[in-house]
């Protein structure tokens, strides 16, 4: 079956995992920036990640017939140094009309701070001077729920955001509801051990319903799968859901958000 | 889905998990040295699953930070996966 990996981090990934997600049935995959396993000793750093991220991973992805695009932003794990995150943001608006940058991501919070609260409100303002999508990612364990409701108050204290041209990343059953019942996109994350596992989040699709909804693997050095998606799609299969439905959640909802940028083709 | 069409797919492994459970506490118990935080998160959130429908939410629920104003300083990068806010 087709399907699309909105969010998955190639750069961490050998060549082998393009090609077995090319054999799966990936058309597409959507790669946000984000945190290294260690902190960027300068924004030239990240010059360098976003060119990697902008040149050389389509190349990478295209040798499997896949389409490679990307987000840009400091993610949040770096977002304390304000800095730091000030150069940086500086840098992004000289990469937004490369063929394959899709908005801004992924952004969001790491461990609730004012900083990175400040760092996210200036990720938000960039997207919206600049007319891009934008990717959140909520925090980890303990603080996802706290996370959550801080990301969403900021967003929507910002009227010139709309939720349709958010995705709010790596949902789970305590905030799925949050982010679906204030209009914006919910993304669950497929991970082996933290985040959702496959049944979990078909619990969620067949308790929340299928629209505005996606599932990706997060893929990326840790603990993680790049065939999450299509293992989950299985998993759907096993319950009984028509192959239409199916689609619906691996390939027609990434594609219709991710069309809201018109460099989006698959 | 019928409870005998979940029941055949999932009860084999929901059996294993609940294995595992069992034995990370009796481990704890077994080992020397004091608990913390997580360990009494990990035990109040095994009371969740005496209710009703909303168990998976109530245990996520049960080891999150209940504070809302965000901290002065992120100390560090990980999650340990319970709130010492709510359990210390």
């Amino acid at each position: 079956m087709r399907y699309i990996e909105p969010h998955a981090h190639m750069v961490s990934r050998v060549t082998d995992d393009y090609e077995r997600m090319a054999i799966a049935g990936c058309e597409a995959v959507c790669e946000p920036a984000f945190w290294a396993g260690f902190d960027r000793s300068s924004a030239a750093g990240f010059y360098d990640y976003f060119r990697q991220l902008t040149e050389y991973e389509p190349k990478r992805a295209a040798k499997f017939g896949l389409k490679h695009f990307s987000w840009l932003c400091i993610n949040p794990k770096e977002a304390e140094d304000v800095k730091l995150a000030e150069e940086v943001i500086a840098l992004i608006p000289q990469f937004l009309d490369r063929p394959n940058v899709l908005g801004i991501g992924e952004i969001g919070l790491n461990k609730n701070s004012r900083n990175e609260l400040k760092v996210l409100e200036m990720h938000v303002d960039l997207a919206a001077r600049c007319h891009q999508l934008i990717l959140v990612h909520t925090p980890h364990l303990e603080d996802k729920l706290k996370g959550t409701r801080l990301i969403l108050d900021a967003l929507k204290s910002d009227r010139r955001i709309r939720p349709e041209r958010v995705i709010i990343d790596h949902v789970e059953e305590h905030t799925v509801e949050l982010v679906l019942n204030a209009g914006f996109w919910a993304g669950m994350t497929l991970y082996p051990e933290t985040k959702c596992s496959p049944a979990r989040a078909v619990d969620i699709l067949e308790i929340y319903g299928k629209e505005r909804i996606w599932l990706n693997s997060a893929c990326d050095w840790g603990v993680s799968d790049p065939l999450a998606v299509p293992k989950t799609a299985l998993e759907m299969k096993k319950r009984g859901h028509r192959v239409a439905a199916i689609e619906k959640v691996v390939y027609q909802n990434p594609r219709k958000f991710l069309s809201q940028c018109p460099k989006f083709r698959v | 889905m019928t409870k005998q069409q979940v029941l055949n797919l999932y009860f084999l492994d929901a059996r294993h998990k609940l294995i595992e459970v069992a034995a990370f506490l009796d481990r704890v118990e077994r080992a020397t040295g004091k608990n913390d935080f997580r360990l009494k998160a990990f035990c109040s959130a095994l009371g969740e699953l005496n209710g009703g429908r909303g168990k998976a939410r109530r245990v996520l629920r049960a080891f999150s930070d209940p504070t809302t104003r965000p901290i002065t300083r992120a100390e560090g990068k990980g999650a340990v996966g319970a709130s010492s806010s709510r359990n210390g």
